[in-house]
């Protein structure tokens, strides 16, 4: 398996969705944070570019707030709080 | 610790360099490709001519995040309406480019309504079913190979020879058709012709279908004569007003709550006023994608005119008339023609590609059939100008991902191994049934 959720401290998850395409970043990402409490931080990391403006407008969408958004070639991280 | 960060950012800016030298090497190598082609022979300017379509398609779907698997899937799993607004809106401006080329009486025999029936719907939800599994459509599988994602590599591949496989298939499956299908198949061309399942299908029921265009029904014809009848029927009433419906359930859908609670939370109300501005709120929330659909839209049109135009300038109608001219004659259809749409498709030369390479190692013969010797041919992949239009394009995509270091291998492993191959089996089987 490729995807791979896991909590990495008090309050704070990460999911690895690396070599996956859209539209799965986007619905694991939204399952994760379903899993999630409110204000708990969620850190995404993903390679599919085309993700990112879908990830970002689904946080807007549904109150979370995304805290941090960087991008390290065909890597992007994406922290979000969960509203 | 200084000496780490000047190695670290060292190594980035080397990393930049390399990107973009691979970059320009694609580049580079396409341009020589090209000169080598036009050495050969002028004719193959055409050829040419796909290639550097091919290769803006995928700059443009690459440098847009286009992906039309999100369009529909991330509307409904995730209410996100980003991808569903843009494609309704290359929609709209494409709905006008053909107006537009059709008053000017430019076009392909491929830019037009498929035969409409019931195998549409059947067509549209295996192919639906194929993207999200996917992670891509026919072209967003092809766009994303280049920017090295193994999973739509293997989507590809199952493209290519998937679809190459299912319209050949035969014998037992022969017994399972209709014999309404036989009959109307068998007046139109000789048994002996009818070697697959799926010539009979298409001679048999698909193109017995009548197609179905606004402009050319007597009402909107004798209503708005003229260039009217292009503008109000193929773009106003078959295309932009379904939009505009579309993209206002959409808003209340998947947009509006978030928009309007804001606004009650700002103002204390909300009104008409403010239903307009969370339309268009939503609208504009991806420019840059919006814009880039707006581009593919005029790079279409571009391209049919510049095909066109220069069929027009060899005095032919077809790349298949140019290929006998050059005796390449091995190929071509009976009536010495091969699929040249003229225009941007992804899955009949796929579906070349998978057959001329099954073919050449024995597995399957095919040149006698409907689907490749009598509607598209099955010219060698160097002679093929749509097939040159996707390898265009996923070097065009390889390009920008390398510009902007997006560009990386990532091998497919575990579920996504079925996911590709699966996916791209239903997108061919759609794709096929629903003739592209």
């Amino acid at each position: 398996m490729a995807m791979k959720f896991e909590k990495t401290g008090d309050g704070t998850y990460s999911l690895d969705v690396c070599g996956y395409t859209c539209p799965h970043p986007q619905l694991y990402t939204k399952k994760s944070l379903e899993k999630m409490a409110e204000g708990e931080i969620l850190e995404v990391i993903f390679d599919n570019p085309s993700s990112q403006e879908s990830i970002t407008q689904m946080c807007n969408a549904e109150g979370h707030e995304v805290v941090e958004s960087t991008q390290d070639g065909s890597r992007f991280v994406i922290k979000i709080e969960k509203g | 610790m200084e000496a780490v960060k000047n190695l670290e950012a060292a190594g980035k800016s080397h990393s930049v360099s390399k990107s973009t030298y691979w970059a320009f090497l694609i580049l580079g190598a396409l341009a020589l490709i090209s000169l080598l082609y036009i050495r050969t022979n002028i004719y193959y300017m055409y050829i040419v001519v796909y290639i550097w379509f091919g290769v803006a398609y995928g700059m443009l779907l690459q440098y847009g995040r286009f992906c039309i698997a999100s369009a529909s899937r991330d509307l409904f799993a995730a209410k996100v309406p980003r991808m569903a607004v843009v494609v309704l809106m290359t929609l709209v401006f494409l709905s006008i480019i053909q107006a537009i080329l059709a008053v000017t009486k430019v076009s392909t025999p491929f830019f037009q309504p498929v035969p409409a029936g019931i195998h549409l719907l059947i067509a549209g939800l295996l192919f639906g079913f194929g993207m999200v599994i996917a992670g891509g459509c026919a072209t967003g599988s092809t766009y994303k190979t280049g920017e090295g994602h193994g999973t739509s590599l293997l989507a590809l591949l199952a493209l290519i020879f998937g679809q190459a496989i299912f319209v050949t298939l035969g014998g037992p499956l022969n017994n399972l058709l209709p014999q309404s299908w036989v009959q109307a198949a068998a007046a139109k061309v000789p048994s002996d012709k009818l070697s697959s399942w799926y010539d009979t299908y298409l001679m048999g029921y698909v193109l017995d279908k009548p197609t179905i265009q606004l402009s050319k029904t007597g009402f909107i014809a004798n209503t708005f004569p003229g260039f009217a009848k292009y503008f109000v029927g193929d773009a106003l009433l078959n295309v932009i007003l379904p939009a505009v419906i579309l993209l206002v359930a959409i808003y209340v859908y998947a947009a509006r709550k978030g928009f309007i609670k804001k606004r009650r939370k700002a103002k204390g109300s909300a009104g008409f006023s403010d239903e307009l501005a969370g339309i268009w709120n939503m609208l504009v929330q991806s420019k840059k994608t919006i814009f880039i659909g707006f581009l593919i839209a005029v790079t279409i049109g571009l391209h049919i005119l510049v095909a066109k135009g220069m069929l027009d300038k060899f005095g032919a109608t077809n790349f298949g008339e140019l290929l006998a001219r050059m005796d390449h004659k091995e190929g071509l259809t009976a009536a010495g023609k091969v699929f040249d749409p003229g225009y941007w498709f992804m899955t009949t030369q796929q579906t070349q590609l998978g057959a001329w390479l099954l073919d050449k190692i024995g597995l399957i013969n095919v040149k006698d059939s409907v689907f490749f010797g009598l509607l598209n041919g099955i010219p060698a992949p160097w002679d093929n100008p749509s097939l040159w239009m996707l390898i265009g394009l996923i070097f065009g995509a390889m390009v920008t991902a390398l510009a902007s270091r997006e560009f990386k291998f990532h091998p497919p492993k575990g579920e996504l191994i079925a996911w590709g191959l699966l996916g791209g089996l239903l997108l061919g089987i759609g794709s096929r049934l629903g003739l592209g």
